[in-house]
């Protein structure tokens, strides 16, 4: 199903000297729009269990780097490599296979499909991802304690949860599948300061526990002190001109 | 998955899924119902006539002949002598004939005056000959056999007495109140207008005329029972006859040889080929019929993907997030069209619910008033047919919502811009 990409992944996870993402001379930008890149990364690296803090004005171009890590968008010209797999050169429905699999991701908001539960929220997620579909209860549970989320919750809909139980459920449902890679995308902004602090702790311990390499993009300066390295999007990026740099 | 999700999603929005479910519903309804009608009518017509080859009257338009003569449904311009009656009816090619006589009525059903000759050999159905629920055929002069319909609706029962009215209408001022008949028999139900009917002997019908003229009674001259056996009931004329012949191979001789009748102007008509001429005369009425039932049935589906196209805006977020946890343009897409089918589905059960309830219900009432007896719906090929075209013509206008979806799951990603 996957092809050729877990066994690829398994061979250079053993390598601790190889980063788990690779983007090289990497070019985007919006069709029609040729010629102003929102994108130009020569070369940028994030090593296995990282914990990276991006940040970068709005418009530098944050969520289209994303939706290419993510591979939603494909770059125009050179390469991104996640845990071995070039990205371009899988077919749409592979890279979306691959996503399912191996990225989580957290939204600032509104991550779950309100009409589901929250179970049926965790559930197609491994719908998508093939891993981890025995069991899958037993496992929303166990993250659930991990996340101190109230267990009754599981069998509530969505729409009824506040919007901090909202975010730590989003975490669940994207380790549900057991991903490597997690991204997370201001996932603090709608939360005030108390349930802020609550959810960075979650986060940050879950993530060590399941080892996740960590992309975590924020505004909010005063949350770096908790990550490995603070990337500022504007530095690496050299398309957009001066315009960005701070 | 699929349908667990778009279940939801339906459920999520109800009120207006519910409108346009109802919307769905009544199209549906309205197209089967008219498929079901139109077919079921012809059927109805088609089974009264099963069992003979020609029908003759005085002439006139054969259609004319046909409803008044087997259908009840207008009246008769002329009438046949009885001598050209006998003369006809004894012709060698000739099997049998039932003579009919019509022009009186009761509390708003028909009297027909006929002979034995009517209970053995008249078929309708499948070749299906009369039989009696009870009593037997009329034997005596003021002997009267009922329909089915006749009995359940007035509620007579056997050896009643009842009075014939002159003319037709429900309130006649003219009764034939000095010669009562008593019921002798009652027809089992047949589905046609045979259960709508009172029979009696031509000599009956005969009997209770001798003292009027011209459709009046004479004032004062009254006939004792007795005095009548003086009389000679004999028939001077009979509105018309059923035919059925030895060999169908004569049947296009006999017609001709009664059209060129020297005697009197006579029509012969055969009644399949005149039902053919009805159809064509229906035709265009039908056709109207079902165009608009399938301009309905359209706009309602237009309605359905409208719906689901505008809600594709506040789904947005939705969307992203289904492409966030691996979900294709594909499946979106595939979620959209679910929820088209769903409701297109439960749209068609309604509309088969209320169909069959509806049916039942207007049964006695399209037999009662226009003699017309619809069976119960059933799914056939042919309405199965309709389901499937309504459900392809469902995914199709579906695909306007679902296209938008796709696009907007492919282009926009994990951003969400309102």
């Amino acid at each position: 199903m996957h092809s050729d990409s877990p066994e690829n992944s398994t061979t250079l996870a053993s390598d601790p000297v190889s980063p788990i993402i690779k983007v090289k001379d990497l070019h985007f930008s919006y069709p029609g729009k040729m010629q102003s890149a929102v994108l130009d990364i020569p070369e940028w690296h994030i090593a296995r269990g990282e914990r990276v803090f991006l940040k970068g004005p709005s418009g530098s171009g944050k969520s289209t780097l994303l939706n290419l890590l993510a591979g939603i968008l494909v770059a125009n010209k050179g390469s991104i490599e996640i845990l071995g797999q070039n990205l371009g050169a899988l077919s749409a429905r592979k890279r979306d296979r691959f996503r399912a699999a191996h990225i989580g991701i957290v939204f600032q908001q509104f991550n779950l499909i309100h009409y589901l539960t929250t179970l049926d929220n965790i559930r197609l997620a491994t719908h998508f991802g093939s891993k981890g579909k025995t069991g899958l209860e037993l496992t929303a549970k166990q993250l659930f304690e991990a996340l101190g989320l109230d267990k009754a919750l599981i069998t509530k809909k969505a729409s009824n949860l506040s919007v901090g139980q909202q975010q730590r459920v989003a975490i669940a449902r994207a380790l549900i599948n057991a991903p490597e890679i997690l991204i997370v995308d201001e996932p603090t902004s709608a939360l005030d300061s108390d349930t802020r602090d609550a959810f960075m702790k979650v986060l940050l311990q879950i993530s060590q526990t399941q080892g996740n390499t960590l992309i975590f993009v924020s505004h909010d300066t005063a949350l770096t002190s908790h990550f490995h390295h603070v990337v500022n999007l504007a530095e690496i990026n050299l398309a957009g001109g001066s315009k960005y740099v701070c | 998955m699929f349908v667990n999700v778009a279940w939801h999603s339906l459920l999520n929005r109800k009120y207006t899924v519910l409108l346009t479910l109802i919307s769905v519903a009544i199209s549906t309804f309205v197209l089967l119902g008219v498929e079901h009608i139109r077919h079921e009518a012809k059927e109805s017509f088609s089974k009264t006539v099963s069992g003979m080859d020609l029908i003759i009257g005085a002439r006139t338009g054969q259609l004319n002949l046909l409803l008044y003569s087997v259908f009840r449904m207008g009246n008769a311009t002329n009438n046949i002598s009885w001598e050209s009656y006998r003369e006809l009816a004894t012709d060698p090619k000739i099997a049998w004939t039932i003579p009919i006589s019509l022009g009186d009525s009761h509390r708003g059903y028909r009297v027909m005056g006929t002979t034995q000759d009517y209970f053995r050999h008249f078929r309708f159905g499948q070749n299906t000959s009369l039989s009696f629920a009870q009593g037997g055929p009329f034997v005596q002069l003021f002997d009267v056999v009922i329909g089915a319909e006749v009995a359940r609706k007035l509620g007579y029962c056997l050896n009643e007495s009842i009075v014939l009215a002159h003319g037709l209408g429900q309130a006649s001022f003219s009764v034939h109140n000095d010669k009562p008949f008593r019921v002798t028999g009652i027809l089992r139900p047949t589905g046609t207008p045979v259960d709508q009917a009172l029979y009696i002997s031509l000599q009956g019908m005969e009997a209770i005329h001798l003292n009027w003229k011209e459709g009046v009674k004479i004032p004062g001259k009254q006939i004792s029972d007795h005095d009548i056996e003086k009389f000679d009931l004999t028939p001077k004329s009979i509105t018309a006859f059923m035919v059925g012949l030895k060999s169908k191979m004569t049947t296009f001789h006999v017609q001709r040889q009664v059209n060129h009748y020297q005697k009197e102007p006579l029509l012969a008509i055969l009644p399949g080929i005149a039902l053919t001429e009805l159809w064509q005369m229906m035709n265009m009425m039908e056709n109207t019929l079902r165009l608009i039932s399938i301009l309905v049935l359209f706009s309602s589906l237009l309605g359905l993907s409208t719906m689901l196209l505008s809600s594709i805006r506040e789904r947005q977020r939705e969307i992203a997030v289904m492409r966030a946890i691996g979900a294709s343009p594909f499946f979106v897409f595939l979620i959209i069209q679910t929820e088209v089918l769903l409701i297109s589905l439960s749209g068609i059960i309604v509309a088969i619910f209320a169909l069959v309830i509806g049916i039942f219900f207007a049964q006695p009432l399209l037999a009662e008033n226009y003699g017309i007896f619809i069976n119960h719906f059933v799914l056939n090929r042919e309405t199965l047919g309709i389901l499937g075209i309504i459900v392809m013509g469902t995914l199709l206008l579906g695909l306007i919502p679902a296209l938008s979806a796709y696009r907007l799951s492919l282009h926009h990603g994990l951003a969400v811009r309102s």
